[in-house]
């Protein structure tokens, strides 16, 4: 089978819908294969517009042999997700280059829809869903233009062609989306880069972690209270609890999990939905203290939830929260020792502070507040740019620079306590969030990230306390914009103070919210929920595909329907004219098979004379619409066939004897 | 036994009619749909991407792997309609000689208020080196043409031609096979190198043989399908009658008898019709009056294009006498 050679037209089609798909990518990819990407498509329509020879197969596979080995150095792997990214547009490139038949210009275009599926690896925002439809609908076009054979063939057909088929196509892909089976992935080992590029909190934390991340204006995720949220002094949202420090690091190694949550409750709990983002850990966060679990949750000893698997795609739980709790009152000693422990050697003045309120003040409450207002004495500066600290850190930041951000908090208070002998550790999460009346939830940021202290008081357990509160109340109240000095390189979100500014952003983070709680977030459970509702509460794969079948069946026989219909081209002069040999067939003067509107106007000529000047006058009349360019006004038909019907009743009736 | 089995069913399947006369109008029951190796590709694609959406639980993925899915179905019905509902008749074909490709011509008419696009033809099932595509206007007429090949003299029957489309996508190869009845005359192969016209005889004075030339005006006749068009008495015509030839006389016209009983008797009879087409072309190309003789059939001495098409058709249909 032959494959004709492609158009101009078609090649340049093909190029630019490619180059539009590619394009999100080119942030992504090493700048030399972007760079490479461009000079090969600026190549191609080149050599397509001069009529050119294309590059010989040889050099081409240089070129593959060359571009493979260089995203070999690059990322030290050919698979995973920026490599396979990298080495498609590499072969898209350079397959462009030997595009020379039909087929060549379909397999292009089905690469192109696949990089469209790879833009989803990073990003499913709405911008980027309406961007890659638009791709979408381009290469269909370009599918379309090749399919055309002809070389003169204008764009808009194609276009309409296109709008048209992907159009009529929403209604079955509805049908397939809502009622697929959706099966739990990855069904094989996901590369390790897959998830790469992410931030949010990490397991470890030393001077500088928090104050890089608070620069981040990204969503953590988002919270709805079912009803009345609690005050912002209370919104602490429990992440990675750090027990081990090594002079610099906190860290925590895996804890055991406890199962049960033990929690002595004084309040009403708050219950509230929350929807994080992936970050690909395994924690999820709720409020001091969760005291209920969400399905497939687990929770740790220091009461930190975990999902099973780490968190990969945006998940949505619902948990129970009690503002006021007692936790650990009856903690072993062995886990209080733990968290006493401070490394040898290192910050010496602060340990030699933490004996000194220990034989200053002797129980546990009075150490802390001696703490605390020692802290509160120093004048310390709430920053998010701190010097530079020295191998010790805690003394360094307490009498040297006194100036830093949550992070130097925690960490020093924390130091200070288990050097007064008072069990204390690092706790790290979210402190706030922005409320949104619009959707009626609130969105934490990484910018709110934050890390406070947890100290272990005999019969209290553990108590949670704010270092950074001691010195800048306004952080837990007013969020990061109010506890920093004016001019603080913030991020955009807490920068922007403007009502109008912040509306538009509130307005796009509802809509950006309802678009992953229902088509990003749609799964295995959305499906049994709109089942449910819908009176089906059997929800078995089974169900589904029965269901699915049954709605495509349903929605492509509609579409047939009422793509197959018969639309007849009608020229209004035919149908009128058409009417008028009816009257002459009843007459028994029909026209013969394949008689001509003259032929027939003779015949009926020989056949009755006295209807000649009549038949004549029509015929003329309906050979010029028909056959003649004239120019057609409003009335033209309508005298035509005025015209037809005064024959009828006048001159027909006249039979002659 | 499976070769009988499958004759049988694909008989059942694609109704073989045989030729049909006028019009065919591609109805449903005409049209198959099948996907073409392209489509194939596609649904390997889809595959993919379904389970990498799987696998990444990529929502957008599922998106779009359902939306190109939805595509597919759709574009099945866009290729169904692309062809159904044509109306196709065979045009007039040309008279050429054996060994020439015989160029048919088909009207394809769309009654709908759609265009079609890239309608193709081709003799064999597939589209290949001899397709040919035409668009068709929404409520017009379109002409497609496609070489016959022709080897042997004769009446030739154009067979059984695949009309399909694969537009819009390519995804689908939706065809229908037509067998319209034309009326193909193949002339014989003329001889590469002739024999020598048979000797010239001047032309009789009152003779039964009418001389024919182009000096002196002799008359009118009806006008036959061949004649040069300056010889059309365009007056007559322009007063509304029929075609009418003007017939020459002049001195100089000679005559000459192309007889089969002057090629050699041992001649092979396919090889005489070659030699006998080959002094029809001469005797035309040199302006001569010339009459035909072959067993069964003779043609009155007469000159112009209506005299050479009825010598090259009486050649083409020869039946040879049966031996006794």
């Amino acid at each position: 089978m032959i494959s004709p050679a492609i158009s101009l037209r078609s090649t340049v089609w093909l190029t630019l819908a490619l180059a539009l798909v590619s394009a999100p990518h080119v942030m992504r990819l090493p700048w030399w294969l972007s760079g490479f990407a461009l000079l090969m498509c600026i190549w191609r329509l080149y050599l397509a517009r001069m009529r050119l020879e294309l590059p010989s197969r040889w050099l081409l596979m240089v070129m593959v042999a060359g571009g493979a080995a260089a995203i070999l150095l690059q990322y030290r792997t050919l698979f995973g997700r920026d490599a396979g990214v990298a080495l498609l547009v590499l072969m898209l490139s350079l397959k462009l280059l030997e595009t020379r038949t039909l087929r060549d210009g379909m397999v292009l275009a089905f690469i192109g829809y696949f990089l469209v599926i790879t833009n989803f690896l990073y990003t499913q925002s709405i911008a980027t869903a309406a961007y890659l439809l638009v791709c979408v609908w381009l290469i269909t076009a370009a599918m379309i233009n090749l399919q055309q054979r002809r070389e003169a063939a204008g764009y808009r057909t194609q276009l309409r062609t296109s709008a048209v088929l992907l159009a009529q196509s929403l209604p079955l892909m509805v049908v397939f989306f809502l009622f697929f089976p959706r099966v739990q992935g990855p069904l094989w080992g996901l590369p390790a880069d897959a998830f790469s590029g992410i931030s949010g909190l990490s397991d470890s934390m030393s001077p500088g972690t928090l104050n890089q991340l608070v620069l981040s204006d990204e969503v953590a995720f988002r919270a709805a209270f079912a009803d009345g949220a609690p005050a912002a002094s209370h919104r602490y949202w429990r992440g990675p609890v750090l027990l081990d420090f090594d002079g610099r690091t906190w860290t925590t190694t895996a804890r055991p999990l406890r199962n049960n949550i033990e929690l002595e409750r004084t309040a009403r709990a708050v219950r509230y939905t929350v929807t994080v983002e992936p970050h690909n850990r395994r924690w999820l966060f709720a409020l001091d203290m969760p005291g209920s679990l969400p399905e497939n949750a687990i929770i740790n000893a220091d009461y930190l939830m975990l999902s099973r698997t780490p968190v990969t795609s945006r998940l949505r739980y619902e948990v129970e929260s009690w503002l006021d709790y007692r936790i650990g009152a009856d903690a072993s000693p062995a886990a209080l020792n733990r968290a006493l422990a401070l490394p040898q050697g290192f910050n010496p003045r602060a340990v030699a502070l933490g004996r000194q309120l220990r034989a200053q003040y002797g129980n546990g409450p009075a150490i802390l507040d001696g703490a605390l207002r020692f802290l509160h004495q120093q004048k310390l500066l709430y920053t998010l740019q701190p010097p530079l600290l020295g191998l010790h850190g805690v003394d360094d930041f307490l009498f040297e620079t006194r100036s830093g951000f949550c992070e130097h908090f925690s960490s020093a208070f924390v130091v200070l306590m288990r050097a007064a002998g008072v069990p204390a550790r690092v706790v790290t999460g979210y402190l706030g969030g922005e409320y949104n009346p619009l959707g009626g939830y609130f969105i934490v940021r990484q910018s709110d990230a934050h890390a406070w202290a947890e100290v272990w008081l005999e019969n209290r357990g553990w108590v949670r306390v704010d270092p950074t509160n001691a010195v800048s109340p306004a952080r837990a109240e007013g969020g990061l914009a109010a506890a920093l000095p004016q001019g603080a390189n913030l991020t955009r979100s807490a920068f922007v103070t403007h009502p109008v500014l912040r509306q538009i952003g509130l307005t796009l983070d509802s809509i950006a919210n309802a678009w992953n709680q229902t088509i990003l977030g749609h799964n295995l459970e959305m499906q049994r929920a709109l089942l449910y509702r819908a009176g089906l509460d059997d929800t078995t794969w089974r169900t589904l595909a029965i269901l699915l079948i049954a709605a495509a069946l349903m929605v492509t026989a509609i579409l047939a329907l009422f793509t197959l219909r018969n639309r007849p081209q009608q020229d209004p002069a035919v149908v009128i004219y058409r009417a008028f040999c009816g009257k002459l067939a009843r007459a028994g003067l029909a026209p013969r098979e394949g008689e001509g509107p003259n032929d027939y106007a003779a015949r009926l000529a020989r056949a009755r004379p006295d209807i000649t000047s009549a038949v004549h006058a029509i015929t003329e009349r309906y050979v010029d619409l028909r056959y003649k360019k004239i120019s057609i006004k409003s009335d033209t038909y309508e005298n035509f066939a005025n015209a037809c019907d005064g024959f009828a009743c006048s001159t027909l009736a006249t039979r002659p004897a | 036994m499976l070769a009988a089995l499958k004759t049988r069913f694909s008989d059942w399947l694609f109704l073989p009619r045989g030729p049909e006369p006028g019009a065919i109008e591609l109805v449903q029951r005409r049209i198959y749909i099948l996907p073409t190796r392209h489509g194939l590709c596609f649904a390997v694609l889809l595959v993919m991407m379904l389970l990498g959406a799987i696998n990444y639980t990529l929502s957008l993925g599922f998106v779009l792997t359902f939306l190109l899915t939805a595509l597919a179905f759709n574009a099945m019905l866009f290729t169904f309609r692309n062809l159904a509902r044509l109306r196709v008749s065979a045009g007039r074909v040309a008279e050429v000689f054996a060994g020439e490709p015989l160029p048919m011509t088909l009207h394809l008419t769309n009654p709908d208020s759609r265009p079609r696009c890239a309608i193709g033809i081709t003799r064999g099932p597939w589209p290949a080196g001899d397709s040919a595509y035409t668009d068709v206007p929404a409520g017009g007429t379109a002409l497609l043409k496609i070489d016959i090949p022709t080897t042997r003299r004769g009446l030739l029957d154009p067979g059984r031609l695949t009309v399909y489309t694969q537009y819009p996508l390519g995804l689908y190869h939706a065809w229908s096979y037509v067998h319209p009845t034309v009326r193909c005359v193949v002339y014989p192969r003329p001889a590469a190198v002739g024999l020598p016209l048979p000797a010239v005889q001047a032309a009789q004075r009152g003779g039964a043989s009418r001389r024919v030339g182009q000096d002196d005006f002799a008359g009118l006749r009806a006008y036959h399908r061949g004649d040069p068009p300056r010889h059309i008495a365009w007056k007559a015509a322009a007063r509304g009658q029929e075609l009418l030839t003007k017939q020459f006389s002049g001195e100089a016209a000679r005559q000459v008898w192309l007889d089969w009983s002057q090629l050699p008797p041992r001649m092979a009879v396919e090889e005489k019709l070659s030699h006998l087409t080959r002094w029809v072309l001469d005797a035309h190309a040199q302006r001569l009056a010339y009459g035909l003789r072959i067993p069964g059939v003779q043609i009155a001495m007469a000159g112009g294009e209506a005299q050479r098409a009825r010598c090259l058709e009486a050649l083409a249909l020869f039946d040879p006498p049966r031996a006794p």
